[in-house]
């Protein structure tokens, strides 16, 4: 290893010095692009942020594009503009996914929960405006009395004319109505176009006309109705009154309930502390059949990991052998699967597996459902995985092949070893210890290969007996269905199950470095 | 020194990221600034966005744009070709959502309970001018949440060559096709998709006339999620009927005919009834298929075999921009028969107004036969809690269809939807 210039002068005795960098050409356009994004995304988040408003977001952009720019134009903190842009991109990509879904885990996030209760109210005041029975249609004309905007309103019956205004309903003389049964012209008022009322249309909503029984509200820009809301929130009682209730607020559930125990449609986002967590271990649904589901997913993602490794790295070999011819072809092929894409090939192999129309049952002459039982099923998804996933572990065993002397299994068969054993002592140990950290990272990708299965089994065959959890189910499939099958989406329950594999994945992989790093301190 | 540097690369990336996420949120000034740059020249009006699905964005755009002019503003028809339901809800809920949303009328109740839209006032006249089913269809809680524009539902399509009339019965459908499958004249007796999952949607019909239900109604008529009837007995009894007609009996319904595969078997010839709906239509021409349509037939002394009705329907937005727009949008122009018409050219599916449906009948009379169809038929569902049955329904009647026990599967469903919907 060359010494450190900082060290070479300590060694000449001389006192250290900071050298002065040389200015190149990679570092000038490397911190012009740096600054550049980080302009560009200033540039595109401030108009948005200015329109919502949102001042402090703004401020604290403003501070990191600040920061950011005093760091690569001062010479200083070099370490830190190495560190800045990896860990960027960790924050955003890694950091705040994951802890936006551990918040969300404590949440009822979901359908019937997405919005704010002050959403919720609105909905369901709005939901709930009924047009009064045997009230007018009213043919409806925007005017103008001054600056202010109010209705010229035509009961097609009687024709007679009101003026709409939000003190209530007044009878107007005077106006003259079209063919079209609406306002032309009215005296002291300014009638608006279609154009001018389109321009108006906040304000043309937004005006709710006063009656005995209700409210006369724009319907569009040309028809009004009297309409009566049945349910309205009483901020005094934190509840909804009007028909089937009250209806109190239960901040619980985030749901407004009678004293009937039933609830309004409407709901909103709650924070529900460890109950997501609680449901996951407590469900039955969820506990009786995790063992079986774990079970499963671990062979899956060995038998993945393992079987294409081995496939991979026997082709490897067997093309790595001096004497062989082709290797160039060979090897076209061997990738194909590889670049193909996966999803594809995974709908492809679901319908070979086809029982009567399937071209493994033709080829073979058999008649075997496949992905109709569970011992072939699980065979199925395993061999396809296989496939899918052997070119990949070939493509790296090849390359590791590549680093590794040939002198030393040659030395090994001088001193009388079997080519067997020269692999099984010599190579295998040296591929491993660059394979290892990839064989652990297709553990953990096949642990949560939810592509794999949904698109082949989608989970099935699911016994009659228990229809919740398939013979092929992985956790992710699985817990895929629980969340966002049969309640509809729930976010939340989907982020607390994320967190348990979560843990799972992170567990195995763990131990699985640990064991890594002591083969490493064998072998190197 | 280095501490403070490492202090200042954190800070650095937390605002980054703040701004990251924040920046997402308003979304909509930025991305629609370049669309909204002729609306500006036009009028102030604004603009009125809606999402359609891809096969629908280039007939609405004529229309949309006469709208437009008529209102001075602009009229953008943005395409939204995955996950419609989910992407419309989020982007709702950040606002950055449209203004008026095309989608089935079965989404109507998850739309209303996360608040993502409104009733919409029609008047009398403008009821009457809609078929009954697609009015029925788009009420939800006794409200009309849409303009609903055209209506699907499946029936029998059979290969005239082969059967030259529409079977009377079930067991005459049975009868006839295993004939053909003896003489070796088709592979298989019924193209109908069951699929290792069940499917629910296409089986719905022979499982209503064989007297299966999925829910007990309420005082109004609706669907009661609160009373789920999978594991009743006339349930049961439907669920014995299809393992009658399943793989260990007639062999006319099979697991190993999927979606995939239905229609294509069908075109091919490999049989010569297919339950499907106005989409297979397009292969089964293509094919060159002498064909013709008729309701799916009920079982001898049954109860009628009704088909789920699916209805399109233009929705009003709640969070959108423009709702006073998207109210006259939806009222007062989609309401209108040339626009039913244009729609119905880009893509064949009866229209809901009966006067757009006069018209179609006499180029097209497949929309008739299909209307024909479904005349009995029964909406789906639109309640949130029908999410609950599908899959469950299926794996019951993948099971029946396979010669298990039809009863315990009917119960497992049973209580599989119970506790989903928390019934018990």
């Amino acid at each position: 290893m060359a010494l450190d210039v900082r060290e070479t002068g300590r060694a000449a005795g001389t006192p250290p010095a900071r050298p002065r960098r040389e200015i190149t050409t990679a570092f000038v356009v490397s911190r012009i692009a740096v600054l550049a994004v980080t302009a560009a995304i200033l540039l595109y988040a401030v108009p948005p942020l200015v329109a919502t408003g949102s001042w402090v977001a703004l401020g604290v952009l403003c501070a990191a594009a600040a920061g950011i720019a005093f760091l690569y134009l001062t010479r200083r903190f070099v370490p830190a503009k190495y560190l800045v842009p990896g860990t960027v991109f960790l924050v955003a990509f890694q950091v705040f996914p994951v802890v936006y879904t551990a918040t969300t885990a404590f949440t009822n996030f979901g359908d019937g929960h997405r919005g704010s209760k002050a959403e919720a109210v609105t909905a369901i005041e709005t939901g709930s405006v009924r047009q009064a029975p045997g009230s007018p249609e009213y043919a409806l004309t925007p005017a103008l009395r001054g600056e202010e905007l109010v209705f010229l309103l035509v009961d097609p019956k009687t024709k007679q004319v009101s003026l709409g205004t939000p003190d209530g309903l007044t009878p107007l003389t005077g106006a003259e109505l079209g063919i079209t049964g609406k306002v032309v012209a009215a005296p002291g008022l300014t009638v608006l176009k279609a154009p001018e009322a389109a321009a108006r249309a906040a304000e043309v909503s937004a005006l709710a006309v006063p009656t005995s029984g209700g409210l006369i509200k724009a319907n569009g820009l040309s028809r009004a109705v009297e309409g009566r809301a049945a349910l309205a929130y009483d901020a005094a009682c934190d509840c909804v009154r009007g028909e089937g209730g009250p209806w109190t607020a239960d901040e619980e559930q985030g749901y407004f309930v009678n004293a009937k125990g039933d609830h309004l449609a409407q709901g909103w986002q709650v924070n529900v502390g460890f109950a997501n967590f609680a449901r996951a271990l407590t469900d039955p649904t969820i506990s009786g059949y995790f063992l079986g589901v774990l079970g499963w997913n671990l062979v899956f993602a060995l038998v993945s990991a393992l079987g294409t490794f081995g496939i991979g790295m026997a082709v490897a070999l067997a093309l790595h052998h001096p004497r062989m011819r082709g290797t160039r072809f060979y090897r076209i092929a061997l990738i194909l699967p590889y670049a193909m894409p996966a999803f594809a090939m995974l709908l492809v192999w679901r319908d070979m597996f086809n029982r009567d129309f399937g071209l493994v049952n033709q080829l073979l002459g058999v008649h075997v459902d496949w992905l109709g039982e569970p011992g072939t099923a699980r065979l199925a998804v395993i061999l396809v995985n296989l496939w899918l996933g052997f070119p990949y572990m070939f493509l790296v065993t090849t390359g590791a092949l590549q680093a590794i002397p040939r002198e030393l299994t040659e030395a090994a068969a001088i001193d009388g070893a079997t080519p067997w054993r020269a692999f099984r002592r010599v190579t295998l140990p040296l591929l491993l210890v660059a394979l290892t950290p990839l064989l652990i990272s297709s553990f953990a990708f096949n642990f949560n290969n939810f592509n794999a299965i949904a698109l082949t089994t989608e989970g099935g065959p699911f016994p009659a007996a228990s229809p919740q959890v398939g013979a092929t189910d992985l956790l992710i499939t699985y817990t895929f269905r629980l969340a966002f099958g049969a309640g509809g989406a729930q976010f939340g329950f989907a982020a607390a199950i994320s967190v348990f594999i979560f843990a799972i994945v992170a567990l195995v992989s763990a131990v699985a470095f640990r064991r890594t790093r002591k083969q490493e301190e064998v072998y190197a | 020194m280095r501490k403070r540097a490492l202090g200042v690369a954190a800070l650095a990336t937390l605002a980054l990221a703040a701004t990251g996420c924040g920046g997402a949120e308003p979304a909509t000034p930025t991305a629609s600034s370049g669309a909204s740059a002729p609306a500006t020249a036009a009028a102030s009006g604004g603009t009125l966005v809606i999402w359609a699905d891809p096969s629908r964005v280039q007939p609405l755009q004529p229309f949309a744009e006469a709208f437009g002019k008529e209102n001075g503003v602009t009229v953008e028809v943005k395409e939204i070709s995955k996950d419609n339901q989910m992407t419309f809800l989020t982007a709702s809920q950040q606002g950055s959502g449209p203004d008026i949303m095309i989608g089935a009328h079965d989404w109507i109740g998850n739309l209303v309970q996360n608040g993502a839209i409104d009733p919409v006032t029609l008047t009398e006249e403008q009821k009457a001018a809609f078929s009954a089913k697609a009015l029925q269809a788009v009420t939800f809680n006794g409200q009309v949440y849409g303009a609903p524009y055209a209506v699907e539902n499946i029936a029998l399509i059979r290969n005239t060559k082969l059967a030259p009339d529409a079977p009377a019965s079930i067991e005459d459908l049975i009868a006839k096709g295993k004939k053909l499958k003896a003489d070796g004249k088709v592979k298989e007796v019924l193209c109908l998709p069951v699929g290792q999952k069940g499917d629910a949607f296409h089986v719905y019909p022979i499982f209503a006339s064989a007297g299966g239900a999925l829910f007990g109604a309420t005082s109004s008529g609706d669907p009661d999620p609160k009373t789920v009837l999978l594991g009743a007995d006339d349930s049961v009894k439907a669920f014995e009927k299809l393992k009658d007609l399943g793989e260990k009996g007639d062999g006319a319904l099979r697991t190993s005919i999927t979606n995939e595969n239905y229609i294509v078997n069908f075109a091919a010839g490999k049989c010569a009834y297919l339950v499907s709906g106005p989409w297979a239509i397009a292969d089964v021409k293509k094919a060159g298929v002498a064909y013709d349509i008729s309701p799916v037939p009920a079982f001898e002394g049954g109860k009628p075999a009704t088909p789920f009705v699916g209805v399109q329907t233009f929705f009003v937005a709640s969070k959108g921009k423009s709702k006073a727009l998207a109210q006259e949008f939806v009222a007062n122009y989609v309401t209108n028969v040339d626009v039913a018409m244009a729609l119905y050219k880009a893509d064949p599916r009866p229209p809901a107004l009966s006067a757009a449906l006069q018209q179609v009948q006499a180029e097209d009379p497949d929309a008739v036969k299909f209307m024909d169809a479904g005349k009995d038929g029964m909406p789906m569902p639109a309640i949130p809690e029908m999410a609950a049955i599908w899959e469950p329904f299926g794996i019951a009647e993948n099971a029946a269809v396979k010669g298990g026990d039809a009863a315990a599967a009917a119960a497992a469903a049973q209580k599989a939807v119970d506790g989903a919907l928390k019934n018990n």
